[in-house]
């Protein structure tokens, strides 16, 4: 759900708005920041500026525009590309084995208590390969649908028709 | 109806939630989106399913970070008092400063319109003395010409006596032969009433047959009442008559102020 009246407070300077914006996304964006950049330090710097960035700019966002979940989401992808972009962390990171989102799921059930990993492994066993390419890009890693397309090797309709499937099923496991 | 479902299952609006459609076609959606409750509905549903696959991809959840994030948020907020206590003295010095300044220049801007003024009264007094003393120079040099006349050896001495209608009037006539010169020194005149000027006549005896040899003009406004007439006849005697302005071919005789002959030498 867009919470309309929390964004207008938010916007207003409410502090206690913020609180209740940051633990509706955070965790969300956090998963986001952190399939991009695979480091939990840098992960955790990420998400403070962003949400630094969300309080400061609040003003900034506008409804017409888009969802206030998507504008959050370009200010942590951004943020993190940038991140990954600069010479100190490519020096850091040597290796980079895992390649999506998934990868962090599996690893992650591996570690988890049994119900947890039976949730995680729900995702992993619904979508099809080409789906979790699919998802990875567009909302991991933010691709428009032509870059994406160009990818994938995709017709531009297609991208869309795939994906609208993909998503379905993520919403069956979800709900 | 039938559209809006077709709008829904044509994939747009994950597109829209990703951030993945251009500007534009974002903005349509969200337009969208405002006018139809289940395509809101929709949007909402895509936004929670992927809002759950993210925070499933986190390594932890954040909460605890809430608190050095918001000690940032107050800590940003408190900037801007401690920038203004500095500033406490120096900006009164530099409103003094200036203040000093302008009244120093206004000073300096009066004292320098004063000695302006000071400067041309001057000039004008210095311009004043100079026609002056040009007008003395002149004087002088009048004398001098008047008594190289009077010294000149060719002069007669012809003494003009007051007539009937003047009897107090005098005047004097300095006639010399050789350069056709008569001086009249009508200081003894009376002032002519408006209208009216002397004319100096010059007079042959047997028989008596005046000729007119000039006006006295400007007769209030010479100084010295001198006048330098040319005279080329050969005179024996001189009048002067009351004529109206511009003078008469014949001298009137009932106006006739002074009379003298010139005395064989």
């Amino acid at each position: 759900m867009q919470q309309d009246q929390l964004i207008v407070q938010l916007q207003a300077g409410n502090e206690r708005a913020f609180e209740r914006i940051y633990q509706l996304y955070s965790e969300s964006i956090f998963g986001i920041i952190y399939t991009i950049t695979r480091d939990k330090n840098v992960s955790e710097e990420i998400l403070q500026d962003v949400f630094l960035k969300i309080w400061n700019n609040a003003s900034s966002y506008n409804s017409d525009k888009g969802r206030f979940f998507t504008w959050i989401l370009n200010i942590a992808r951004n943020a993190s590309i940038d991140k990954i972009r600069s010479k100190d962390f490519k020096n850091k990171q040597l290796n980079l084995k895992s390649d999506n989102f998934v990868d962090i799921l599996e690893a992650k059930s591996n570690f988890s208590s049994k119900i947890d990993a039976i949730g995680l492994q729900k995702y992993i066993d619904i979508l099809e390969p080409v789906c979790k390419k699919l998802i990875d890009l567009l909302f991991f890693k933010g691709f428009t649908q032509k870059e994406t397309a160009e990818k994938l090797n995709m017709p531009l309709g297609t991208v869309k028709t795939r994906n609208r499937v993909c998503i379905d099923k993520l919403r069956s496991t979800v709900i | 109806m039938e559209d809006i479902n077709e709008y829904i299952q044509s994939g747009i609006l994950e597109l829209y939630v990703y951030g993945a459609l251009t500007e534009a076609e974002s903005a349509e959606v969200s337009a969208t989106l405002k006018q139809y409750p289940e395509v809101q509905e929709e949007v909402a549903q895509i936004e929670n399913s992927l809002m759950q696959l993210s925070a499933a991809a986190a390594p932890f959840n954040p909460e605890q970070l809430i608190n050095s994030i918001k000690q940032k948020l107050s800590g940003s907020e408190k900037v801007i008092p401690i920038t203004r206590k500095k500033s406490s003295v120096v900006p009164y010095i530099g409103w003094a400063a200036s203040l000093l300044f302008l009244l120093g220049l206004f000073v300096l801007f009066n004292r320098n319109n004063e000695l302006q003024n000071s400067v041309q009264a001057l000039q004008a007094e210095k311009a004043q003395m100079e026609s002056q003393i040009a007008e003395a120079r002149n004087n002088a040099e009048r004398s001098q010409q008047l008594l190289a006349v009077l010294r000149d050896r060719n002069i007669v001495r012809v003494p003009l006596n007051g007539q009937q209608v003047a009897p107090e009037a005098y005047a004097i006539a300095y006639y010399n032969k050789e350069d056709n010169k008569t001086y009249i020194d009508a200081k003894d005149l009376p002032e002519p009433p408006r209208g009216m000027v002397y004319q100096v006549w010059s007079l042959k005896m047997q028989p008596l047959t005046p000729a007119s040899i000039g006006l006295l003009d400007k007769f209030e406004e010479d100084d010295n009442k001198i006048f330098e007439l040319s005279n080329s006849n050969l005179s024996e005697g001189f009048g002067i008559t009351l004529e109206p302005a511009g003078g008469s071919e014949t001298p009137t005789m009932e106006q006739l102020y002074t009379l003298g002959t010139v005395s064989s030498s």
